[in-house]
């Protein structure tokens, strides 16, 4: 890279910085992780992601990767799947993943809460209307299971099923035989997560990035 | 009552007829002596305080000895003895049982007081009654026994509390704050030490304390002694604090840690007390000790903790001792670690930390249970015996009070805790990503009770070597004294005061378990994708090699491969099994399930794909809900033998009979069943039936739901039906029941399956039939009501393994049923 050029990133770094909140050397680490996996092109695409080696166990791989294509992740109205994405939008998708600050207020932690619960949501939501339905949820369940062996597909509805009880007993409460409840909204969502410390436990150290260790995955 | 029976059985071995007369006496004065011991409850309740009851613990106890004098005058010249007394021969169990009984009736008697256990926590009342029972057994005249022997303690007393402790550690926490937990109770612990010991020294050196011939190493030494947080303590108060999960782990988990500190410092410094000259050397061999005695104490804990998972993997069929193992092979760590001066603490915490995740798969419920209880039971009684010993060895003292040293060393301990955890704290949180606050600094730093670790510590201190050994048992009781009574009395309302958050005592429900599983494995993809080998990903790593390798070994037949989730959606089938027999077979259902929503509510009504697909021919809704009304019937008819069949229960032979007599009926239905599926024909109900349990549960709780079901379907009552259904029609199509799934291809199988499935699962509904009605009261009038609904569903899915494995007796009967695998 030229000089000028290692100048316009640094800007545009600086940039990024404000908007995402990350720091400098981390939007460093992370462009060059960027670029390892993107082959040193612009944009990455889901090829790219799926063939991390380290993601191969991952149950949920796919849906951690659809995340990072997911519009919603990236802009907040609009619904849909991009193909390929650039450096800002795979930062953008990171910030989900930023610790919360030692002094923050209590709206601002109620609204970091929603925007790490939202991300959750969309990613069981798959089809983005705005609600988890009973299939969406099974779905979730299933690849959450899928790599511990041999389970019998009626357990995964089982448990499924059991969970979308349990939704929609905590936030309906008693309903009637002909009614129906069609999903988990966002709001629900919110409800039956409230004992999780969202904002405390859905982070991931952005420092001291090993890139000893980044392996291209190629 | 009850005791004399057993005295008099007792007797009658020893004593024939002629004795009669004796042996009333002796069982009335038995009855006496325990009339007393009981009798300190109620006073208690009445007066709302529990100094008067002290008295009459002792007093019972005296009051025995006095009797006993009584007895043998009066048979002075019988020939043959008829009834001799012999207190020495069972002096020490009696008095042993003599101090449980104590303890467990003040622990009862606290709690019959409303309002006291709010406002006092109970270790403290229970110091206070140690000391009226120390007091009283003084008044008396006798030598108060060395009850807080350091042996006693060491061997006795500690490991059940730590044991406890250490099986049921919540790993999670604990795991995520090691790092800052091992700062706090090695550094700390260091830090303490040397701070408190070192200026205890330099306090002791100005003139006019009359200290000056206390020397720098002995003031070491107490000052390691001193400086140890203890988890007797930190546990007994911090139960009742109801504190959030990370400041509990913090704390309490320091508490554990710093054993192994205490150890070699008290070591140490006890070795060169005597030798005067510590050099480089001599430090540097400190820390490698220290490295042995820690690591060291968890490598033993860890050793029998698989040695004793591993044995769990054969006790399948001598389901009694199980819970055994569990309990020897935890001592045998903790004692080996002793035998080696390694840290016992940390064995055991190591010990019951790698138990129990593959015990617990192993044993049955019901050991399980009895572990759980045992524990419970041990460690309470344990800690209520260490307070009031406490209390009873401050009374038997020597005491040797210095103004100067006890204060100085009170005030020493204050500074010291708070500069380390601000210090530590500091350091800490440029490391943690939820970082410690002010107020989480000061109840850590305030939580820092000192307890009777110190004091048995202190106790164990050779007089000959250190002259100063009852000054220093003296301060050490003072520093136990001020931080569980102010510290420990305080600490209450200013966690209130200062808002600190509390715990959540909500039970993990099935959703939030779905998403922390989810969000770890979202945080290791996100660590991946991002390149970065975090704590994450070595967790997720060591969790896969675990399930590959350890638990394969550790755990019996196929329940290594069950996944955490599963496993936790099956214990929460266990229990609301278990809660509602309990709770009379659903007359009153557990708050705790959910009640209020069926299974329909959330399922989509979409129209049977497969009705459409097979294009088989088409019943109008006429014919369907015939056919249904037919099944239900037939439920119908089930259920009401089963509820008949429940009235028996009381009676046992009967019941018998009514069971075989059910089984024949049921065979039938099911090869009437088989019958039906035979035919060509095929319907798809869609009301789904095949539940799982919870469903099935969930649907029962509103009995509306049932009939809704139906709607259209009207229920028929006719106890006939059962019969009737041997008259369809030949074209009476065969009922396929939709499965969860309807796209399942292969119908055929689908039939296959729900033939057996009727079977199995009307069987499982038996046997938990069966054990409802071995283990509960009379059925109340108000089951009817809603104790039929439980026979509901009868087409639910077997898939209920561990409402058996829970039920079952752990005799070897059931044993087949009970190690089944979940998945097939």
């Amino acid at each position: 890279m030229g000089a000028s050029q290692s100048a316009r990133t640094e800007h545009e770094f600086k940039d990024l910085a404000d908007r995402t909140g990350f720091s400098l050397e981390q939007i460093n680490n992370l462009n060059k992780r960027f670029r390892q996996l993107s082959s040193n092109k612009e944009t990455l695409s889901r090829e790219d992601l799926a063939s991390i080696p380290d993601l191969d166990n991952n149950p949920i791989r796919l849906q951690i990767i659809n995340a990072f294509f997911d519009k919603r992740n990236l802009s907040q109205s609009e619904v849909g799947i991009v193909q390929e994405i650039g450096f800002e939008e795979f930062l953008m998708v990171l910030t989900h993943f930023q610790p919360a600050a030692m002094d923050i207020t209590e709206d601002n932690r109620e609204k970091l809460r929603r925007t790490k619960l939202r991300f959750l949501f969309n990613m069981h939501d798959t089809d983005g209307n705005g609600i988890i339905t009973l299939e969406e949820y099974r779905q979730a369940v299933e690849e959450l299971l899928s790599k511990a062996g041999t389970i019998a597909p009626e357990t995964v509805k089982a448990i499924a099923d059991a969970a979308m009880l349990d939704v929609a007993s905590t936030t309906r409460g008693k309903m009637e035989p002909d009614e129906f409840y069609e999903g988990i909204t966002f709001e629900h969502f919110l409800q039956i997560l409230k004992t999780l410390d969202i904002e405390t436990t859905m982070h991931v150290r952005f420092l001291n990035l090993d890139t000893a260790n980044m392996r291209c995955g190629k | 009552m009850h005791e004399v029976e057993v005295s008099q059985i007792s007797r009658k071995c020893n004593l024939t007829v002629v004795g009669s007369r004796g042996f009333m006496e002796r069982g009335f004065l038995l009855l006496v002596v325990l009339m007393f011991l009981e009798g300190t409850v109620f006073p208690l309740g009445a007066a709302s305080s529990p100094d008067i009851s002290a008295p009459d613990g002792a007093g019972g106890h005296e009051r025995n000895d006095d009797h006993r004098g009584i007895d043998n005058y009066t048979f002075p010249k019988k020939a043959f003895p008829v009834l001799s007394l012999d207190y020495g021969h069972i002096q020490m169990p009696f008095e042993i049982s003599l101090w449980v009984l104590l303890a467990s009736l003040m622990k009862l008697g606290f709690h019959l007081i409303p309002r006291l256990s709010g406002i006092v926590p109970e270790s403290c009342l229970l110091i206070v009654v140690g000391l009226l029972v120390g007091g009283l057994i003084k008044l008396a005249g006798e030598e108060v026994p060395p009850v807080l022997d350091s042996k006693l303690f060491f061997l006795c007393l500690l490991p059940p509390i730590i044991l406890d402790a250490g099986y049921f550690l919540p790993i999670r926490p604990f795991m995520e704050n090691i790092g800052t937990i091992l700062m706090f109770a090695v550094i700390g612990t260091l830090w303490n030490a040397f701070f408190v010991g070192g200026l205890l020294f330099a306090v002791c050196q100005i003139e006019g304390t009359h200290l000056s011939q206390v020397e720098l190493l002995p003031c070491l030494l107490f000052g390691s002694i001193i400086s140890a947080v203890d988890p007797v303590a930190v546990l007994a108060v911090f139960e009742e604090i109801h504190i959030n999960e990370l400041l509990h782990i913090l704390v309490f988990g320091e508490s554990l840690l710093n054993d192994a500190v205490t150890v070699v410092l008290y070591h140490l410094f006890e070795e060169y007390s005597g030798a005067g000259e510590v050099t480089l050397m001599d430090a540097f061999l400190g820390v490698i000790c220290f490295l042995i005695v820690s690591l060291g104490g968890v490598a033993v804990g860890a050793i029998y903790g698989i040695l004793a998972a591993f044995t769990s993997r054969f006790t399948s069929h001598t389901r009694v001792i199980e819970p055994l193992f569990v309990f020897v092979y935890s001592y045998m760590a903790y004692l080996s670690a002793e035998m080696f001066h390694l840290s016992g603490i940390m064995a055991l915490i190591a010990c019951g930390a790698v138990t129990r995740p593959y015990v617990e798969a192993n044993i049955s419920h019901k050991s399980h249970t009895t572990i759980k209880y045992f524990l419970k039971m041990w460690s309470s009684v344990s800690e209520t015996l260490i307070f009031i010993f406490l209390g009873v060895a401050t009374v038997a003292g020597p005491h040797a009070w210095n103004w100067t040293f006890v204060s100085v060393t009170v005030i020493l301990c204050l500074v010291s805790r708070v500069i380390g955890v601000v210090g530590l704290t500091f350091i800490i949180n440029k490391f943690r990503i939820v970082k410690l606050t002010t107020k989480d600094q000061f109840i850590v730093a305030y939580g820092g009770l000192r307890g009777a670790i110190a004091f048995s510590l202190g106790y164990l201190l050779d007089k000959d070597h250190f002259p100063m050994r009852t000054m220093f048992l003296t301060a050490i009781i003072t520093e136990i004294f001020f931080t569980v009574f102010v510290q420990g009395m305080t600490i209450k309302p200013l966690v209130d005061l200062l808002a600190v958050k509390k715990k959540q005592e909500a039970k993990r429900s099935i959703n939030e378990e779905i998403h922390t599983q989810f969000l770890d494995h979202l945080l290791t993809g996100i660590e991946d994708i991002c390149g970065h080998y975090g704590h994450h990903h070595w967790k997720d790593k060591l969790n896969r090699f675990n399930k590959k390798y350890i638990k394969k070994c550790l755990i019996a037949g196929e329940r290594y491969k069950e996944p955490q989730l599963i496993a936790f959606y099956h214990k929460m089938e266990f229990k609301q099994a278990i809660e509602l027999v309990e709770s009379g077979g659903g007359v009153k259902m557990p708050a705790a399930m959910p009640l209020q929503v069926s299974m329909q509510n959330i399922q989509p009504k979409k129209q049977p794909p497969m009705a459409a697909d097979r294009a088989l021919p088409q019943f109008t809704k006429n014919r369907e809900e015939e056919i249904r009304k037919i099944l239900r019937s037939n439920l119908q008819k089930t259920r009401q033998r089963l509820r008949s069949y429940n009235r028996h229960t009381l009676v046992a032979d009967p019941y018998e009979d009514g069971w075989s007599e059910y089984m024949l009926k049921k065979q039938r239905m099911i090869e009437l069943e088989k019958k039906m599926t035979q035919m060509s024909n095929y319907l798809t109900v869609p009301a789904a039936p095949s539940d799982s349990p919870t469903m099935r549960r969930a649907r029962l709780a509103s009995g509306c739901d049932f009939k809704a079901e139906n709607k259209g379907a009207k229920v028929s009552s006719d106890p006939n039906a059962f019969y009737t259904i041997k008259a369809p029609p030949g074209n009476v199509p065969t009922i396929q029941v939709e499965l969860a799934s309807p796209q399942s291809p292969d119908s055929v199988n689908l039939v296959d399956e729900f033939s057996k499935k009727g079977g199995s699962s009307q069987k499982n509904t038996d046997d938990r039939k069966e054990e409802q009605g071995r283990m509960m009261k009379p059925p109340s009038a108000g089951k009817g009501g809603k104790g039929e609904e439980e026979e509901e569903e009868e087409e639910g899915e077997n898939k209920n393994p561990g409402l058996l494995r829970c039920l079952s007796d752990p005799g070897p009967s059931n044993e087949d049923e009970e190690d089944e695998p979940f998945l097939p």
